[in-house]
């Protein structure tokens, strides 16, 4: 009975133990050197993996830090200061700050402001609907509604509301991924303070806008004029904010306040 | 060489793995949701595939069967291919990193799939010779990327077709695969009156 076990068990140990050493002295002969610095510099990094600073990944970044000594510390956005901080002092640089960013959608036209002008049943995507003819709504410039950017959003930071995209500020890390998404490149990244946005996209005439939506931006440069720092100008019909002359604004949010349609709005 | 290509074409399409074994279902829904990820698991199976039959089979032959030993066959199969896949790690990672980069997670993922330890015991059990167990094993990963690539192809249709609630996600996968593998069933018989 003993006899029996042993002489399965012992064939099986000796197997399993030439095998251990084998892997043993496999993994020592042939190790591969890997930078110390690597794992410290992807523990600081946050691990969203949402690409802002032009890498594949927080892996890629950490691997760049390591490789290339030129690569810049503070290109992590989520991370911000306290990550760019951590990285220069692990790689022994000047740490440069990062100045946090949000996103913010450059279109206000929802359901109470626009129209539809097709019934769509096509795919539930943004770039599938722009492609039939400028997308469902009247304006043609304004938001989709089919929420590409809402699913390419790592932090769950954007919901649809009546069909225009609509951004939580407090979850947005500015990872700029809904910028690139969306077809009509609505999305755009902004410093996050507090600021007044153009809430609109449509370079069409006044006239034409105010047909397609009640709240678009009609070009009627009231913002302009009352801008006391000379931010805002009104280009293809379409209000600009300069947001580093906005920084010392003496009258803040004049522009807002005298804007007739409420494209321009805190 | 007649039977060994009656071999490779029969472990490829009529005994294929995937479809007609329901040996390796896991990956076979599991990454080919991209044909990409699909290709990348599919090079993994046939290389790991090939390298167990290569290590399995002389033990088998060599150590198991002559002292009598043969019911220690899984559990000795299961070790070896382990170590295995472990050591064809290391030495990729050391050697050719641009492999090791491309087969990434999926070498270890297959370490204890069942189509792998499928295809060693299989081999032993029909009494194959060392040869016609390596062109099975090699034909057996061709079946699975077969399998594997035109399976993305159907899932990436179903990407953009619209499913009823209930079968969103895994349910309609399974339908799928079921459509995919009758497909397969219509090779029967084919192979062999092909070379008679």
């Amino acid at each position: 009975m003993l006899e029996a076990i042993l002489t399965a068990v012992i064939p099986v140990v000796i197997i399993g133990i030439l095998c251990g050493a084998g892997l043993v002295i496999a993994s020592k002969v042939m190790a591969v050197k890997e930078d110390e610095r690597l794992p410290k510099i992807r523990e600081c990094l946050p691990g969203a993996n949402c690409g802002a600073c032009g890498f594949a990944g927080c892996d890629g970044y950490a691997r760049a830090l390591c490789e290339h000594p030129d690569t810049p510390a503070n290109l992590c956005v989520p991370g911000a200061d306290t990550v760019a901080r951590q990285l220069s002092e692990l790689l022994g640089v000047e740490s440069a700050a990062v100045e946090k960013k949000i996103a913010v959608v450059h279109c206000s036209g929802d359901c109470t402001h626009t129209q539809d002008k097709v019934d769509y049943k096509g795919m539930e995507s943004c770039q599938a609907a722009k492609l039939l003819y400028g997308g469902k709504g009247s304006c043609t410039y304004g938001c989709l509604g089919l929420g590409d950017c809402k699913n390419v959003c790592p932090q769950n930071a954007i919901c649809m509301q009546d069909g225009v995209a609509h951004i939580n500020r407090e979850r947005c890390i500015g990872c700029g991924l809904c910028t690139r998404v969306c077809p009509n490149r609505l999305i755009d990244l902004i410093p996050d303070r507090e600021t007044v946005v153009v809430a609109c996209s449509n370079r069409d005439k006044g006239a034409a806008v105010r047909k397609a939506c009640t709240s678009g931006c009609i070009g009627c440069r009231k913002c302009e004029r009352s801008c006391p720092n000379g931010a805002v100008t009104v280009t293809d019909n379409i209000a600009v904010i300069d947001y580093n002359k906005c920084e010392d604004c003496p009258d803040f949010g004049i522009c807002a306040r005298s804007c007739p349609t409420g494209a321009l709005r805190l | 060489m007649t039977k060994l290509i009656i071999i490779l074409l029969s472990a490829v399409f009529i005994n294929n793995y995937v479809l007609a074994k329901f040996l390796g279902i896991c990956p076979f829904l599991g990454v080919s949701k991209q044909l990409r990820s699909a290709v990348g698991m599919s090079l993994a199976v046939i290389f790991v595939m090939l390298m167990a039959t290569a290590a399995t089979w002389p033990i088998q032959k060599y150590l198991l069967d002559p002292h009598d030993l043969g019911y220690l066959q899984t559990i000795v199969f299961i070790l070896v291919i382990a170590a295995l896949v472990q050591l064809v790690e290391i030495v990729l990672k050391r050697y050719m990193p641009s492999l090791h980069e491309s087969l990434g997670v999926y070498l270890p993922l297959i370490t204890t799939n069942c189509a792998v330890l499928g295809v060693t015991i299989l081999n032993i059990d029909e009494g194959y010779t060392f040869a016609e167990a390596m062109v099975n094993s090699l034909g057996s990963g061709l079946g699975f990327m077969l399998a594997m690539v035109m399976f993305s192809g159907v899932r990436s249709t179903m990407e953009g077709s619209d499913i009823p609630e209930s079968f969103k996600g895994l349910p309609i996968t399974l339908v799928a695969a079921a459509i995919t593998s009758l497909s397969f069933m219509g090779f029967g018989g084919v192979i062999e009156n092909l070379f008679s």
